[in-house]
């Protein structure tokens, strides 16, 4: 929709432009999908022009402007890219425009790419107003519904994938209440070669929680863990009630848990 | 840096925060649809350097330097693109409003999105196909028809507008440049119930654009309702244009008119606003206890309420025979209370008008309208200007249900227009079509019915409870209408009805598809189905017993106009088809329950108390026929076949039969497109008409009226038409008497225990229209009705908060039917010729609806081995039951 209140736009935008009233902008999509009456400015980051993906020996570097359409073309051969990738609720014409770090700064318990990114032990790149990084881990980056541990003034720059949790067998489970629907519970199992096993836990809850375990894991273990979400944890709203996102939250891990013991 | 369109660079800078959309239309590209402006719906889809992109969330600046393809340069120089052709073909549309973007989207599909469309068309949202039209164009229909002269009715004809839509040049409510165009906005009231004390302009006057502030000062001291109807005293006089209280969350508090939607919006902010907040009730259950506050405590009788002092609007308490004697007579008794939410109509174009004075200083009004010619009735009343001083027009528009069968926008454009003597447009935000339009009534309903072990149902008891909201737009006959049909399709000796429609400070409710019928029957269908398992019958066997035969009168409590009468009768064929259908076979996975469940409706095929309606038909020089008739076409489809009525009765052929429609200019009078008239009235009255023309053209060859055989599309008699032109004939209808039509739906269904999650497994469903002058067409509306419906049961609810506001306002949190979400429904025609409808039609249009959510009810009771009363079954309220009925 149209920002009637925005009366300009920096682009490309740097760090230490950002005042009261500029949003960043991504792709845009999320931005121009809500009335966002007190914005004034928008400081485009897609125009920066920064490599969508960047491979390193230590991983994969994606930028925070790397679409979700570029994301699944270059990383789609690891099956948990393209399973996060179609969790969206939008469309695959959303894909084009909407972008992996957009998509982590909306904050949405349903947001895939925080899925996927709390999945693989990924780490956020932020940069401050001074232009210096700081870096959290993404399973961290999410602190509730619609928030994250961003400062003013300070943007989300790239996601860092390390290669072995990419590389990773992974079990991914998703529950709607509808078939393409909003994810209601979208839990992602994670073996690591070392017998480690992780499972993360997002879409049902305020925000990411993901447990790790050295070793597979016994249904209790599993069970035990799950038990340290409290039931407010869980999200309340149309896309599901908190009981039914717990039960599936169980019922998920459970058949994760088997899945990645065979 | 210009912005490539269709080929044409077009230099003109884009505002900064504006979406690709607007931008698009500002520059001509009228294709290009407004749905949700959210990103949500895919109806504004366009191609940015042949990357398919959703238009209303693309930011414009980002297109400069690029390559932009919309709908309208698609085609290429030597015709339709393969995708428009194969959307004409198969008539993958009904009222269009999506089209656009339905075939921009698919244009742009590789051969594995194709072969996966539940998954890539979700960002493509149609409310009016139920998509199987829609994926069988995708997938290539077969080619469209060319009826021979005299072969229309009965054949497949497209619909008329066909080649605009698929096109993008089909001219909806806002698809034209006014120039000098105002701005209109509106503050909405943050109260459930509130008296304005003072409203302070000058902020919002002070910015630069804003041309007026209107106010509850500047409204006309009048009553009206929004609620459209022949007559008038159907519903209450409870509304004012602007008025000093509001009464709930979103109501209208004022109105800025400026030259810039960024500047009205500003003035919007602007405004000071105080208020003296009043008690406010928002629950049904309390608004007749003593002591609830009243929301017309201002009002009584004379503005149609009935008791005012009890928040009540309309009551029905009557009976026929002796319920109490009846279940004493009964071997089993069963009594449940259902419960339905609101829900919303969501046609993908939103309310709105566009209002100026023409140059005869004439009062104009382009709407998105079902009514035109009731809207210039109470726009000519309201702001006392005689009839011939206004005009309401309506373009091809966007979807209705219902919903437009109200006047939501056009009485304060007309103010703004007087007001400013400029042109003046008030388009609804997809959040306003939540907010602050209307809803489906929301219904609670206690049935309680008795039945021998012979079948007989021996008595009928209906406790019925509507939520009319703040104001009383059809909130009586809806309740009246819907505790109707429901039984009298029963022949039932003992029927007591005890209905209240009561106001609460909420969003009103409206018109919408069924009218009342479909909650109640929701009800009245489940415990006939559960009656049936008490006395161990089949639930068709069950049907068959009990519903009404040829010749009986069709009786239910109240009083009712005697004009309805089973003037054909095809409900035992629709019975025998949903027999057949149980006797199929289907496989769930491992662990599911399965379940199968029917039920049946009847509807009055119009309103009762007058439906009027006029056409005229013109034999033009060159040959063709020109029809003018007043009805509104949203992709029901009456135009079609008023054009196969038109090329039959004049031994023509349907390109040769041009339409001009929904104009108050065009015709006498019509009531409107609803209450399922487009065919049974409106094309009665086209049927009179081109009769009478007949006979005028056949009397100029000195032929009598039955020498029909004389005409031919170019002659009469040997005689050239051209000599003879012009020569017109009229029609009118007054809408009685009334025939019934007949619906039957089936399910089977699979649900998972373990997740609540629920499947169609399959949809059948058989319907009795009479003569079935279009089956292409007529398929498509029962599909339609039948997903619209699979919507309510499954996904939709509009939530109200307990302070009365709306919590559902965007699709992102109200989900509508995707692709993935309907399954294909085989549909069934009883073969019946109708004593009453034009050449034998009955309506069907309202009706596929009406008995879905009963059905899905009684599958899903199948499955389950109990009983789910309270809409809609999402998964997580069907486990959350599991586990409530876990021993």
């Amino acid at each position: 929709m149209d920002l009637h209140t925005v009366t300009e736009v920096i682009s490309p935008a740097r760090p230490g432009q950002w005042r009261p009233g500029d949003a960043w902008l991504g792709g845009g999509t999320a931005l121009l999908g809500e009335p966002r009456p007190h914005v004034t400015r928008l400081l485009d980051l897609a125009a920066a022009g920064w490599p969508p993906i960047t491979v390193r020996d230590d991983g994969v570097e994606i930028a925070a402007t790397c679409t979700i359409a570029e994301l699944a073309d270059r990383l789609g051969r690891h099956p948990i890219v393209l399973q996060c990738c179609h969790a969206f609720l939008a469309s695959f014409k959303i894909w084009n425009v909407a972008t992996v770090g957009g998509n982590l700064c909306a904050a949405l318990p349903a947001g895939p790419m925080i899925s996927l990114s709390a999945a693989l032990d990924g780490t956020c790149v932020l940069v401050g107003p001074d232009g210096g990084e700081r870096r959290v881990p993404a399973a961290g980056f999410v602190t509730g519904e619609g928030t994250t541990v961003l400062r003013d003034g300070e943007f989300l720059r790239a996601i860092h994938l390390p290669s072995g949790p990419l590389g990773a067998r992974t079990a991914y489970r998703r529950g709607s209440l509808h078939r393409h629907g909003r994810s209601a519970v979208l839990l992602i199992g994670r073996a690591d070669p070392d017998g480690g096993m992780s499972l993360t836990v997002t879409a049902a809850t305020r925000r990411p929680h993901v447990f790790r375990f050295l070793s597979p894991p016994s249904a209790a273990e599993v069970e035990a863990a799950l038990e340290t979400i409290p039931i407010s944890g869980y999200v309340d709203d149309v896309h599901g009630r908190p009981v039914w996102r717990q039960h599936l939250t169980r019922h998920h891990a459970r058949r994760i848990r088997a899945e990645l013991a065979v | 840096m210009t912005i490539e369109i269709n080929g044409t660079p077009h230099d003109r800078t884009p505002l900064p925060g504006q979406c690709l959309r607007t931008y698009l239309r500002e520059e001509g590209c009228f294709g290009v649809k407004k749905g949700c402006d959210a990103g949500d719906c895919g109806a504004c889809t366009v191609h940015v350097d042949g990357t398919p992109v959703h238009s209303c969330v693309y930011p414009a600046f980002r297109a400069q330097g690029r390559s932009v393809t919309t709908i309208e340069g698609l085609a290429g120089p030597s015709g339709l693109h393969p995708v428009q052709q194969s959307f004409l073909d198969a008539q993958g549309f009904q009222c269009g409003f999506c089209t656009a973007g339905m075939i921009m989207t698919t244009a742009a599909l590789t051969d594995d999105q194709r072969a996966d469309l539940p998954r890539s068309l979700k960002g493509n949202l149609c409310r009016c196909t139920g998509y199987r039209a829609i994926t069988d164009a995708v997938n290539g229909g077969s080619p469209a028809v060319c009826p021979a002269e005299g072969a229309a009715v009965g054949s497949s004809l497209g619909a008329p507008a066909g080649p605009q839509v698929v096109t993008g040049t089909a001219r909806y409510t806002f698809d034209l440049d006014v120039p000098g165009l105002l701005h209109l906005k509106v503050l909405r009231s943050p109260h459930a119930h509130a008296r304005i004390l003072s409203v302070d302009t000058s902020a919002a006057l002070a910015v630069p654009g804003v041309e007026a502030v209107l106010t509850h000062k500047d409204a006309p001291d009048r009553l009206f309702s929004t609620a459209q109807h022949e007559n008038e005293a159907e519903d209450p006089y409870d509304t004012r244009v602007l008025d000093e209280v509001v009464r709930f969350i979103g109501q209208r508090v004022a109105a800025v008119v400026a030259t810039s939607e960024a500047a009205a919006e500003e003035g919007v902010r602007r405004l000071r606003v105080e208020y003296e907040v009043l008690p406010a009730v928002i629950d049904p259950a309390l608004a007749m206890l003593p002591g609830a506050p009243l929301v017309h405590g201002d009002k009584g009788i004379a503005e149609g309420i009935v008791r005012a002092n009890a928040n009540v609007v309309g009551e029905l308490h009557a009976g026929i025979g002796d319920v109490e004697a009846g279940f004493a007579a009964a071997d089993a008794v069963y009594e449940a209370t259902f419960r339905t939410p609101r829900v919303q109509h969501a046609a993908l174009e939103t309310h709105g008008a566009v209002g100026w004075l023409d140059d005869d200083d004439r009062l104009v009004i382009r709407s998105s309208t079902q009514t035109p010619f009731l809207t210039r009735r109470a726009v000519s009343r309201l702001f006392g200007l005689s009839r011939d001083r206004v005009r309401v027009v309506a373009g091809r528009v966007g979807g209705g249900f219902g919903g437009k069968q109200e006047m939501l926008v056009e009485d304060l454009v007309a103010m703004a227009v007087l007001r400013t003597g400029r042109p003046v447009k008030w388009e609804y935000t997809r959040s306003e079509q939540f907010t602050a339009a209307t809803t489906r009534h929301p219904f609670v309903i206690t049935v309680k019915a008795g039945a021998r072990v012979d079948g007989l149902i021996t008595a009928l008891q209906l406790t019925v409870l509507v939520n009319t909201g703040a104001y009383g737009n059809h909130g009586a006959s809806v309740m009246h209408h819907g505790c109707h049909e429901t039984v009298a399709v029963y022949r039932c000796a003992n029927i007591r009805t005890d209905a209240h429609t009561v106001y609460t400070n909420t969003v009103p409710a409206g018109a919408f598809r069924g009218y009342g019928l479909g909650q109640v029957t929701f009800a009245v269908e489940q415990v006939l189905d559960e009656l049936a398992r008490m006395i161990g019958m089949d639930p068709v066997t069950f049907r068959e017993i009990n519903v009404v035969r040829p010749g009986d009168d069709l009786t239910a409590p109240g009083a009712h106009v005697p004009d309805l009468g089973i003037a054909s009768y095809g409900l035992d064929q629709c019975l025998d088809r949903i027999r057949a259908a149980s006797s199929t076979t289907d496989t769930a996975p491992d662990g599911w329950l399965v379940g199968e469940g029917m039920a049946i409706a009847m509807i009055a095929a119009g309103p009762p108390g007058g439906h009027f309606a006029d056409a005229t038909v013109t034999l033009l020089p060159d040959g063709r026929y020109e029809l003018a008739v007043g009805t509104a076409e949203f992709g029901n489809g009456s135009t079609t076949v008023h054009v196969q009525i038109v090329a039959d009765e004049l031994r023509t052929t349907p390109d040769r039969v041009l339409v001009r429609q929904s104009d108050t200019d065009v015709v006498g009078h019509d009531t409107g497109a609803f209450a399922s008239t487009g065919v049974v009235v409106a094309g009665e009255a086209v049927l009179r008409a081109c009769r009478a023309l007949r006979a005028r053209i056949l009397a100029a060859a000195e032929r009598g009226p039955s020498e029909i055989r004389c005409l031919t599309a170019d002659s009469v008699a040997g005689i050239s038409l051209a000599t003879i032109a012009p020569l017109s004939g009229s029609g009118h209808f007054d809408g009685t008497p009334r025939s019934v039509a007949f619906n039957a739906q089936w399910f089977r269904v699979a649900v998972d225990p373990d997740t609540g999650e629920l499947r169609i497994l399959r949809s059948v469903h058989s319907a009795d229209a009479g003569t079935v002058m279009n089956p292409l067409q007529l398929r498509g509306q029962i599909e339609g009705g039948v997903a619209q419906a699979i919507g309510a049961t499954l996904a939709e609810h509009v939530d109200v908060d307990e302070a009365g506001q709306v919590t559902t306002t965007t699709f992102r949190q109200y989900h509508l039917p995707t692709v993935a979400d309907v399954p294909e429904t085989e549909v069934h025609f009883a073969r019946t010729t109708d004593a009453i409808g034009p050449l034998g039609a009955k309506s069907m249009s309202e009706s596929p609806y009406n008995p879905v959510s009963p059905a899905l009810g009684n599958a899903l009771r199948d499955a389950l081995g109990f009983r789910l009363t309270d809409l809609p079954y999402t998964a997580d309220r069907i486990w959350q039951a599991i586990q409530d009925h876990r021993p």
